[in-house]
């Protein structure tokens, strides 16, 4: 069976044909491949790093060096992209659920006939096959879902013999792993664990219930469960991510969303610059300092020459004195001087005398020598928070307030000193006891498009807007003005290194891959839930550049009708049954009973949960968030069918003409596939005619060549 | 100013205290006097009580309680459950059949002296009385302060003056303020009698009523005119029926039973009326009825015509009515404000049709759009507006430098677009030309009719949007070329038809790319004057933004036809307004580097809301739980979940209990189990929301919280005194555990009440302040 489905995802046409970029996705997940490969750090919020880590490791196996510039839909591969092994897993894992929806059906107790059907219809359902053919993950989030259920059904078929034997104890470990590795794929597969975990449940509550075991034995029943089903995945996730982060130690892309800490322990990028540094910042240090919320973009403390407007746009006046931002990119004005209020040198003694939690400073810019300051003028965009500016004397009755006490948020203890890098720090004004924040807001053209920077005067609390850290750190050795720029040019250096633990790393990674925001929500291809069930739109991957071959992600039209079909007749005939077995009138035997819903709630329960989340969803989505929902919800048509068949059928001749039914509508499902293959491996260039002809619903966007 | 208005104590009285300290001897008189005078009846209730755990579900415990010696109290027993009947049916005769006999039979046996029963009754109704006097107390106190608008008030005191500006002229807004804080003061005799119903245990309900008399922020909310209080009102008032009822369930189709499923549906109906949050209430209703229906249904005694009439019962109390009566606000709702306000534009414009001082009322325009019509394209989607250009260019290195295009949400001369035939530039008005429609499919171009710019569009990326295309205002005086073609289609119409004003909804297709006119909804920078983007999007997907209608139409060669025919259905209205409300809802979205409350914070009472006042000199409200009892109910809720599942557990086991505790636990399963739902309901749903959340949106989940919390307490202490068994001492430990946690509680409201009747003085942050000891979170701002 397993050779049959082989041949029929992969061998009709070679994998590596297309030989070309197909679909946006693939360009999405090629350049995570190309990023492991170079290993390069990257953040991606769509999902947790397994899924890429195997592609990756497909690539790595096909001797992948990674150059390769995944920028456009149909560009030729080069011949160093090793095409074929890095969609072998995708269709391997495609390839083996057909086997796999077999063994479910099966393990459900139903016939082999029953089972046999379920393996054919996901056999021949398109849109799985071609989604299993290119390098694309749904189809591995498949794979670990059936896994996950099919371990679990074993599982529970063993527990009846022997409970605790070797194999109990494999099927419940490999159940925990399944899952495990389905949430690290795609955070979806958090739907099937929790199904799974459901169901389990229930059944360690009936075990509770039996009084033929012992306490003893129910506690090691429970215990087992708990160790396999909770501990065994939160581990296995902390796996995938340490496995991640070992591998990608270079500086990348996204170092910019991350907090320094992180930064400067990538290879490369910050690390380069502020290896060395001095940990503990004193008077007379020379610092960057650097917003932690890092949003609207990540950004430094920053100053220059130019003043605020006398009178803004809108008629309010400020004070005319020198600009305090936030200024996005690197600078040589972004370099501040810490200085002791109560001493006139700007340079470190000898020994450091390092600034504590509660300290009164005072902020000088590096390049102006003017000290950051803070009154009650309202900000230029904020107005009810005070601007901040670096202090200009100009004689009228608006005397410097320019002290700041030290906050070192995440200190522990009072007298922590504030660290390079590690401590989190507020300045609060003395005088006004406002907090120094980042509004977020653009200043415009006068302020060069940079971002404001205020005094929060009516702080409701903690924000990681009004929260710094030191990123670049010196300490000063120069007096003179001149000589003072002179070492402000020059790169820093010096001579200690750091680490973040693990679990710090992985709790920033997971943070910022659930809040990183994609802004375009809008995509030619995005459908909602609702277009899924009716099979209402579909995706094309690929045009070929010269011929009209193309790949279409779009299922078997009758597969999909008849298995909605199939879940509402299950749900009706369930409501049904329920209602008369309160009546206490038992249409069915209680073993065939039991049977019927534990399939109900697996396959109906998985589609259900898998599909009627992505109503409360925001985000964009597409036909292929539907294939784990349709997967289960074609396992569930097999069980339909011969439920109806033993129960509804009184016959022996009803029987033998439902029997036929079905034969004839598998047929026509055949046909369909048939029809709809050129669109699902690409390999045959159809005339427009034929095209027009496969253009079943009006909504879906078959790519015609206009000049031929 | 409402609050100034609404005046209720003697504001001499106010003025003859200093300020700063005001609040501090005059709430020590009154708390001094509490604990006086709920004494006797309370030490009496305690052991009463204590020994007679007469539990709802327990026919049996009852049964046995008759035959306990006579020491314990069994009078108390005989006295409660005549009360009981006496409110609701005879709910103490749940049982069915022959037991009732048996019951009865038990409970005449012991029956006490009648003297000792009327002074039980009395002293039963007394402490409902005190508790709905010390509420009303509680509330009412100092309702006048601070003179001003706080907070939420500016929103809903507007509203309140919207509907009040129809009719009256004169101030009515004291009864408003008065009106919320009396709805606020009965939430706590609701909540009594709602936890007396639910344990039948005096303690517990008293414990109940004194955690949210003594709650600082239940207080604060109930006395500013905000609609929480109101909501809260209905969602307590659905609950207490809502339980009546469910003790009334051995009594079908007697009248108390209708009157309490017909209330339970009455005040669904306001619930929901007052928010959306009432959807939780009518959640949890809708849960209780449905397993309440599953339980009869699987009784085989009831015949199914009787299970089809209770179902009946139901749908015509807790479906029908509610939603009539819903339905019955919105009418009266849209017949008060039938006049135009600053709320048009984000209707549409059949729905602005009706509305009197609306350009669109009683209007006559043509009805079918014909070629040299003059008109106004709408956008479809809320808060979008008009198709609209002026004689400004897109600025350099913005696409192309040509005229802007945009939607602006008022009404200007710039929103007028002439429609032309896309071949010819002849003057369509010319009367020698017969009128000709406009039909769906046809290729047009629209002109602005102030600059005589044609709409255009070509593959130059929009100014924010950046995958659509940019549309611009192009050609001399009509004249442009063939990028100014567009077609104009109705959606779900068929080819040829004509297309109406207002009624037909269009798109605009671009001829030359293919693409859709939209709005993309995002604002333009300072060249654009801040109105909003318009573009040509290459997806066809068929979204709001990029459907249009035609609002005004002017054409003098066709005859006009009166708009009413156009004016939409109730149904539609109510539709319509619906629709609107919940994309306005979900459009409340928090902005990046925002203070936002997160539903975490709440049940910690991480944080409280400034009400009003800021700075030292100010007089401050500062909406923040009392702590203490907020602690207590987070404590509840674990030892809750902890103590349910021991013995959910234990029970699945088939562990014997014995009876009192079998009792109790009952009690706890599912008396508790509702009100723990209830908080579930009415907590986890928020942090699904992605619209802004405060603080105040936790209160309702607090009522039930609190709730839960008298019913575990009392029912802990009642266990751990059976367990202890010596009955003096278990006398002991239940009543020194409940009056301590009664005392804790007004004690803590001792020390919190200024947070709620006001500060003055400088912050908690510095020494001197009265308030200083007891900033015990950071995050507290006083």
């Amino acid at each position: 069976m397993f050779c049959w489905a082989w041949f029929l995802r992969v061998s009709p046409l070679h994998l590596q044909l297309p030989r070309w970029v197909t679909s946006f996705d693939e360009v999405y997940y090629g350049q995570y491949v190309s990023f492991y490969m170079k290993r390069l750090f990257f953040l991606d919020g769509s999902g947790p790093p397994l899924g890429h880590m195997l592609l990756a490791l497909g690539g790595y196996l096909g001797g992948f060096d990674g150059n390769f510039l995944w920028n456009r839909i149909g560009a030729e591969y080069s011949s160093n992209v090793p095409v074929w092994s890095l969609r072998l897993l995708p269709a391997l894992a495609g390839a083996l659920s057909v086997p796999m929806a077999y063994q479910i059906v099966w393990e459900l107790r139903f016939s082999h006939c029953a089972a046999m059907g379920a393996a054919l219809l996901v056999l021949i359902e398109n849109a799985l096959i071609t989604q299993a053919r290119l390098m694309l993950l749904e189809s591995v989030l498949i794979f670990f879902n059936l896994l996950a259920m099919l371990s679990y059904l074993k599982l529970c078929n063993s527990q009846k013999h022997r409970p605790f034997s070797l194999s109990w104890w494999f099927w419940l470990t490999l159940t925990g792993v399944a899952c495990s590795c389905a949430v690290g794929i795609k955070y979806m597969g958090v739907f099937t664990y929790l199904l799974v975990l459901g169901v389990a449940a229930v059944h360690a509550w009936h075990l509770i219930g039996d009084r033929t075991l012992s306490n003893v034995c129910v506690l090691c029943h429970l215990l087992a469960r708990a160790v396999a089903l909770l501990v065994i995945p939160v581990i296995m996730y902390l796996l995938f991510f340490y496995v991640h982060l070992v591998l990608l130690c270079r500086s990348g892309p996204h170092d910019q969303i991350m907090s320094s800490a992180f930064q400067a322990s990538l290879e490369g990028g910050l690390a380069r610059i502020t290896q060395g540094q001095p940990l503990e910042v004193a008077y007379g240090s020379q610092v960057t300092l650097r917003n932690v919320f890092g949003k609207p973009v990540p950004c430094w403390l920053h100053s220059h020459q130019n003043t605020y407007p006398m009178i803004y746009e809108n008629g309010r006046g400020s004070s005319h004195q020198q600009q305090v931002t936030c200024y996005p990119f690197k600078d040589v004005n972004n370099w501040w001087i810490v200085k002791d209020p109560g001493r006139h040198q700007l340079v470190v003694n000898s020994p450091p005398r390092p600034v504590r939690h509660g300290d009164i400073v005072q902020l000088v810019h590096g390049m102006t020598t003017r000290l950051l300051n803070t009154h009650d003028v309202a900000a230029p965009l904020s107005p009810h928070s005070q601007e901040v500016s670096c202090y200009i004397d100009y004689n009228i009755s608006m005397p410097a307030q320019n002290l700041w006490r030290l906050d070192i948020v995440n200190r522990e203890s009072s007298t922590e000193v504030w660290k390079t890098i590690l401590s989190e720090v507020r300045f609060v004004h003395v005088n006004t006891s406002a907090i120094l924040k980042l509004s977020g807001a653009h200043l415009p053209d006068w302020g060069f498009r940079q971002l404001e920077v205020v005094g929060e005067k009516l702080s409701p609390g903690y924000h990681e807007s009004m929260v710094w850290n030191v990123e670049e750190h010196r300490y000063g050795r120069s007096q003179e003005q001149k000589e003072r720029e002179l070492e402000l040019h020059s790169p820093t250096q010096m001579d200690l290194s750091r680490n973040l633990s693990f679990m710090a790393r992985f709790s920033e990674l997971q943070w910022r891959m659930l809040t990183v925001r994609s802004d375009d929500s809008e995509h030619k291809y995005s459908s909602t839930p609702l277009d899924w069930v009716t099979l209402d739109t579909n995706i094309a991957y690929w045009l070929h550049p010269t011929t009209s071959a193309q790949i279409h992600l779009l299922g078997n039209i009758v597969i999909w009708a008849s298995a909605s079909l199939a879940t509402v007749v299950y749900v009706l005939l369930l409501c049904w049954y329920l209602l008369r077995r309160r009546r206490s009138i038992c249409d069915l035997p209680e073993d065939s009973w039991l049977r019927w819903v534990l399939a109900g709630a697996l396959c109906a329960g998985g589609w259900a949960v898998n599909y009627l989340p992505f109503f409360l969803m925001e985000k964009t989505l597409f036909l292929y968030h539907y294939l784990p929902a349709l997967t289960f919800q074609i396992l569930l048509l097999p069980v339909v069918l011969q439920h109806i068949s033993d129960h509804l059928c009184r016959s022996q001749l009803q029987r033998s003409l439902f029997s036929a039914l079905v034969v004839a509508w598998y047929s026509c499902a055949c046909h369909v596939f048939n029809t709809l293959r050129p669109l699902t491996y690409g390999d045959k260039s159809l005339s427009p005619g034929e095209l027009r002809a496969l253009r079943w619903k009006e909504s879906w966007d078959i790519l015609i060549r206009k000049h031929q | 100013m409402l609050c100034a208005t609404s005046r209720f104590l003697a504001a001499t009285a106010l003025r003859a205290q200093p300020r700063g300290r005001g609040p501090a001897p005059r709430c020590r008189r009154r708390e001094l006097h509490f604990p006086g005078h709920p004494e006797l009846p309370l030490c009496d209730f305690l052991t009463g009580q204590l020994g007679r755990p007469s539990v709802p579900a327990g026919r049996r415990a009852i049964l046995r309680r008759g035959r306990m010696p006579p020491a314990v109290g069994g009078g108390l027993a005989g006295s409660e459950l005549r009360v009981r009947r006496g409110r609701c049916g005879s709910q103490a005769a749940r049982a069915v059949g022959p037991d009732v006999a048996v019951e009865a039979a038990a409970r005449s046996h012991k029956r006490p002296a009648p003297g000792s029963r009327h002074f039980e009754a009395a002293g039963r109704w007394a402490l409902l009385a005190l508790v709905t006097l010390l509420s009303f107390a509680t509330r009412f106190h100092r309702l006048d302060e601070p003179p001003h608008i706080c907070w939420d008030e500016t929103h809903f005191g507007k509203m309140g003056s919207y509907y009040i500006n129809r009719t009256f002229f004169f101030d009515v807004h004291p009864p408003l303020g008065k009106f919320c804080a009396s709805l606020g003061s009965l939430l706590v005799p609701f909540a009594y009698l709602t936890v007396l119903e639910l344990s039948k245990s005096l303690p517990a309900a008293l414990l109940t009523a004194a955690l949210l008399t003594f709650d600082t922020g239940c207080l604060t909310l109930s006395q500013y005119i905000l609609l929480d209080p109101i909501l809260m009102f209905f969602i307590m008032a659905a609950m207490l029926s809502m339980v009546k009822y469910n003790s009334c369930a051995d009594r079908p189709f007697s009248a108390p039973w209708w009157f309490w499923l017909s209330l339970t549906g009455i005040n669904l109906a306001g619930a929901l009326g007052v928010k959306f949050v009432g959807l939780f209430i009518i959640v949890q209703v809708g849960w209780n009825t449905i397993s309440d229906l599953w339980h009869l249904f699987g009784d085989l005694s009831l015949s199914l015509v009787t299970v089809g009439k209770h179902l009946t019962a139901r749908i015509l109390c807790l479906i029908v009515l509610p939603l009539a009566l819903y339905t019955a606000t919105y009418a009266v709702h849209f017949m008060v404000l039938n006049k135009s306000g600053p709320g048009d534009g984000f209707f549409s414009s059949a729905f602005q049709a009706r509305l009197s001082g609306n350009n669109l009322h009683n209007a006559s325009i043509p009805e079918h759009l014909a070629y040299g019509s003059v008109i106004t394209v709408k956008n479809l989607r809320m808060a979008i507006g008009y198709l609209h250009s002026h004689r400004h260019l897109y600025p350099e290195g913005v696409g192309a430098r040509q005229q802007q295009v945009t939607t602006y949400l008022h009404k200007d001369y710039n929103n007028l677009w002439i429609i032309k035939k896309h071949n010819t530039n002849s003057d369509p008005l010319d009367p020698s030309f017969p009128v000709e429609f406009v039909r769906h499919g046809d290729i047009i171009r629209l002109e602005h009719k102030e600059t005589s710019r044609n709409l255009h569009s070509h593959y130059h990326e929009a100014p924010l949007t950046r995958k659509h295309y940019q549309v611009t205002g192009y050609g001399i005086n009509g004249t442009g070329d063939s990028n100014d073609f567009w077609r104009i289609e109705v959606v779900n119409r068929k080819f040829g038809n004509r297309i109406k004003v207002l009624r037909s909804r269009i798109r605009f297709i671009h001829l030359v790319t293919g693409c859709v006119l939209g709005s993309s909804g995002k604002v333009l920078p300072k060249w654009g004057w801040e109105q909003l983007e318009v573009t040509c999007t290459p997806y066809l997907k068929e979204t709001l933004n990029s459907i249009w209608n035609v609002e005004d139409h002017i054409n003098p060669k066709l005859p006009n036809i009166s708009l009413d025919v156009l004016q939409p259905s109730f149904p539609e209205i109510l539709l319509e307004s619906h629709m609107v409300m919940i994309r306005g809802n979900n459009g409340l979205k928090p902005k990046d580097n925002e203070f936002t409350s997160k539903p975490w914070h709440w049940p910690i009472n991480y944080q409280g809301l400034r009400f009003s006042g800021i700075n030292d000199t100010d007089f401050r409200v500062y909406l923040l739980g009392n702590p203490v009892v907020w602690w207590l109910n987070l404590l509840s809720i674990a030892l809750y979940l902890l103590s349910g599942s021991i013995i959910a557990v234990a029970m699945q086991r088939g562990a014997r209990l014995p009876p009192e505790v079998e009792g109790l636990s009952q009690v706890l399963l599912r008396g508790g189990g509702q009100l723990l739902l209830g908080w579930m309901l009415h907590y986890f749903p928020f942090f699904l929301m992605g619209r802004i959340l405060y603080f105040h949106h936790y209160f309702p989940a607090m009522l039930f919280s609190s709730m839960l919390t008298g019913v575990l307490w009392d029912t802990l202490l009642r266990l751990c005194a059976w367990s202890l068994a010596s009955s003096s001492l278990a006398r002991g430990i239940h009543a020194v555990g409940i009056v301590s946690l009664l005392l804790g509680a007004a004690y803590s409201f001792y020390l919190f009440h200024p947070l709620a009747y006001g500060m003055v003085g400088p912050l908690a942050q510095d020494p001197r302040s009265p308030m200083a000891g007891l900033r015990w979170l950071e995050s507290w701002d006083f």
